[in-house]
């Protein structure tokens, strides 16, 4: 077990940035940038079906909901080869490994985005809903200025959760040779051969100090959250004799 | 006779905080003893460490001449020799009303098939909810669930009834059924723990008022008694706050 | 890119035989690894009930461990890392046998428990504590307890969780065939590949695997049903 961290020694640099400057920027540098990026782009589209779903125009809302349970039914990798397969055709030209991801991620991410958003919204009460009408603001105008911000900020720990999902779901970029940390990975132990353990130990270690930091983050904004829903200096149902009830 | 509940200086900690101290009373069999006092002043525990909801640290209560809370107390069996009624009714939410009241009995006492039903049926009679037997708890008003709580706890045909606050969460409107109820056990010779702030309940129905405060009972007295002019300066100011509403 | 649409092309033949081999495969291994999955959270969750604390923490970590670290770097270390680790007489066994098929299973059975196990904990912890509280009044033992009152509330609140993370794992059979076993998407890439019929191989298994999604969401919001009947409304 001592070759993990001679191998660590060794690999750092394959595992944290890929062969850049000698080739493509990969590691978990990419990992990230990857995730974040489909993140922030599957979000407006996320927004939008969500906003579908949960609109009154029966097209718009059977159009959105479609999308979503097709993409929820079917393994991401199926995604991928989509893409792989459609986008190229689209667009004219053959596009990289990492696009091709950054593709399916993009458009996969969406459906779940979307629930979560959606969840958002339809758990607030349908006071604000009703308040923001009777004072005369319209539809839009409700949803952009009252039921949104509340919404997302709901939600904010969900979609942490799922960056977190995100950053997992890079790792299947491995198939179509994106150069993300469990390729880099497969690449050490191409070269060094007699010690796979120990290589994909430090692969599942690397994501695992990433994601339960980033679950750790999420618990603790759904905290902050929570407190700042029920009341600032809230004392909810505590260890109480010193409480007002009886029991 | 022996008594059917002995407090022996009962006491009872909450980490640094105690909330019972040297408590020590006794309830004859028959007997309807009402627990009153403000907030905080430990009735409800105290009435569930008769059934070892919560635990002591000190002293000694008997059931019927058993240490609750000896190690070698049979927990199971004794708890089925008391009725307890919750604030929160904590009615099963998934069986009917009919299966709340048959469980116990069937599994504890073997009573199956036509019997149960019909023990149920009566009891359910008793209380004004033969009409409701396959329904569930989640369409049942509060009043009801409470009355079916009361009911599913008369199935195991305990000694002792203990009621922690049966009517604090309850509407006002419903309060009367629930009440009606729990006098006509108590006109039945029931021998009756009850914690509740409805005082009428308290004069009409109780033997004796124990006022708590701050872990202590501080008077036991007779409901005229200790409505007209209670003994301790607490309790005093207790029927004073009362009266001032 | 004229490409003439001929679905009858890839559902003829040998090629029909390795589709249908593929969705055996993939139905196979979520079976296995589902039922692996199910009775190891079970006796997870078991363990944490007893309020032993290492054995907590231990659970905690197990849990933590396979919903930190995706799937497919699970399935990696224990078909390539696993192995190495083993005695040389049994990495000679596993060699003349198929270890593939063992593996998934394996890695997505423990894969999955960790998720099962936080349902059916969330699920139970979801039970007002009086329920607890008014059967253990009426002197019935922890056992009865659990078995009467307990446990079933406890399923009927964990079953959409339950539900939705088998889908998961249905879909999840996929990422086998980064280990060389012969499910459906690898079928379908091995049909694609003699073929050279893209899409029509490629719609075959997505529709397949979305009508067995759809399915088994169906089967679940049944059951869901069917047991929320009491506690609706």
């Amino acid at each position: 077990m001592f070759d993990i961290v001679e191998i660590v020694q060794q690999n750092w640099t394959l595992f944290l940035i890929g062969q850049y400057p000698h080739g493509p920027l990969g590691g978990l540098a990419s990992t990230l940038i990857l995730a974040a990026l489909a993140l922030l782009l599957a979000f407006p589209f996320g927004l939008l079906l969500a906003l579908a779903r949960v609109s009154p125009w029966k097209g718009v809302y059977w159009v959105a909901t479609t999308w979503v349970y097709v993409l929820r039914g079917i393994p991401l990798l199926m995604v991928i080869f989509w893409t792989y397969f459609l986008v190229p055709l689209l667009i004219g030209h053959n596009i990289t490994g990492f696009m091709t991801m950054l593709c399916t991620l993009v458009i996969y991410q969406s459906a779940y985005l979307c629930e979560i958003i959606r969840g958002g919204i339809q758990a607030l009460p349908a006071g604000q809903y009703e308040a923001s009408r009777a004072l005369g603001l319209g539809y839009l105008r409700t949803t952009v200025w009252v039921i949104l911000p509340q919404a997302l900020y709901n939600a904010l720990p969900s979609l942490i959760s799922q960056f977190i999902s995100i950053i997992k779901e890079t790792s299947l970029g491995y198939v179509i040779n994106v150069q993300e940390v469990t390729f880099a990975a497969n690449q050490v132990n191409n070269q060094l051969l007699t010690k796979p353990f120990q290589v994909f130990f430090i692969l599942a270690i690397i994501y695992y100090l990433l994601c339960f930091g980033l679950t750790h983050l999420a618990g603790w904004v759904e905290r902050r959250i929570a407190r700042k829903r029920l009341g600032d200096g809230g004392h909810t149902a505590s260890s109480g004799p010193l409480l007002a009830t009886d029991n | 006779m022996h008594p059917m509940i002995m407090f022996s200086k009962i006491n009872k900690w909450y980490g640094e905080y105690q909330a019972l101290t040297d408590i020590t009373a006794q309830v004859q069999p028959g007997e309807v003893v009402v627990l009153c006092g403000p907030s905080g002043s430990g009735k409800s525990t105290l009435i569930r460490t008769v059934n070892r909801l919560e635990d002591i640290q000190n002293g000694q209560i008997l059931f019927d001449g058993q240490d609750v809370h000896g190690t070698d107390a049979q927990i199971n069996r004794l708890r089925s020799r008391v009725g307890f009624v919750f604030q929160s009714f904590n009615l099963f939410p998934h069986l009917s009303v009919l299966e709340n009241i048959t469980l116990a009995p069937s599994k504890i006492r073997n009573l199956k098939g036509a019997a149960a039903k019909q023990k149920a049926m009566e009891l359910l009679d008793r209380v004004g909810l033969a009409h409701k037997a396959g329904a569930y708890p989640a369409q049942l008003s509060g009043g009801q669930q409470q009355r079916v709580a009361i009911a599913r706890a008369l199935a195991m045909e305990p000694p002792v009834m203990l009621f922690d606050e049966p009517t604090s969460a309850l509407d006002p409107e419903m309060v009367g059924e629930v009440l009606s109820v729990m006098k006509g056990l108590a006109k039945d010779g029931m021998t009756m723990m009850c914690v509740t702030h409805e005082m009428n309940f308290a004069r009409e129905v109780a033997d004796t008022i124990w006022f708590m405060d701050a872990g202590q009972i501080l008077e036991k007295s007779k409901p005229e008694a200790f409505f007209l002019q209670p003994s301790h300066p607490r309790a005093q100011r207790f029927i004073a706050d009362l009266r001032a509403h | 890119m004229k490409h003439d649409f001929d679905l009858a092309a890839i559902l003829r033949g040998e090629y029909a035989e390795l589709i249908v081999k593929g969705i055996e495969m993939t139905l196979q291994l979520a079976l296995f690894a589902w039922l692996l999955a199910m009775a190891l959270a079970l006796f997870l969750v078991t363990v944490r009930l007893t309020g032993n604390k290492l054995a907590d923490r231990l659970v905690a970590a197990y849990v933590s461990y396979h919903r930190n670290v995706p799937t497919l770097v699970q399935l990696m270390l224990w078909y390539f890392g696993v192995p190495t680790l083993l005695s040389e007489s049994t990495q000679l066994w596993l060699a003349n046998h198929n270890t593939e098929y063992l593996f998934s299973v394996i890695a997505l059975g423990l894969c999955q428990a960790a998720y099962f196990c936080e349902d059916i904990r969330s699920g139970l912890r979801a039970i007002p504590s009086g329920q607890t509280e008014a059967s253990r009044a009426l002197g019935l033992g922890y056992v009865r307890s659990m078995r009467y009152v307990i446990l079933p509330q406890g399923v009927r609140n964990c079953l959409p969780s339950l539900i939705n993370h088998t889908v998961l794992l249905f879909k999840n059979t996929s990422l086998a065939m980064a280990i060389g076993v012969m499910e459906l998407t690898y079928a379908t890439r091995e049909v694609e590949n003699y073929t050279f019929r893209t899409f029509e191989s490629y719609l075959v298994a997505t529709v397949f695997y979305l009508v067995f999604s759809l399915l088994l969401m169906g089967a679940g919001a049944l059951l869901a049903r069917h047991f929320s009947k009491a506690l609706a409304r």
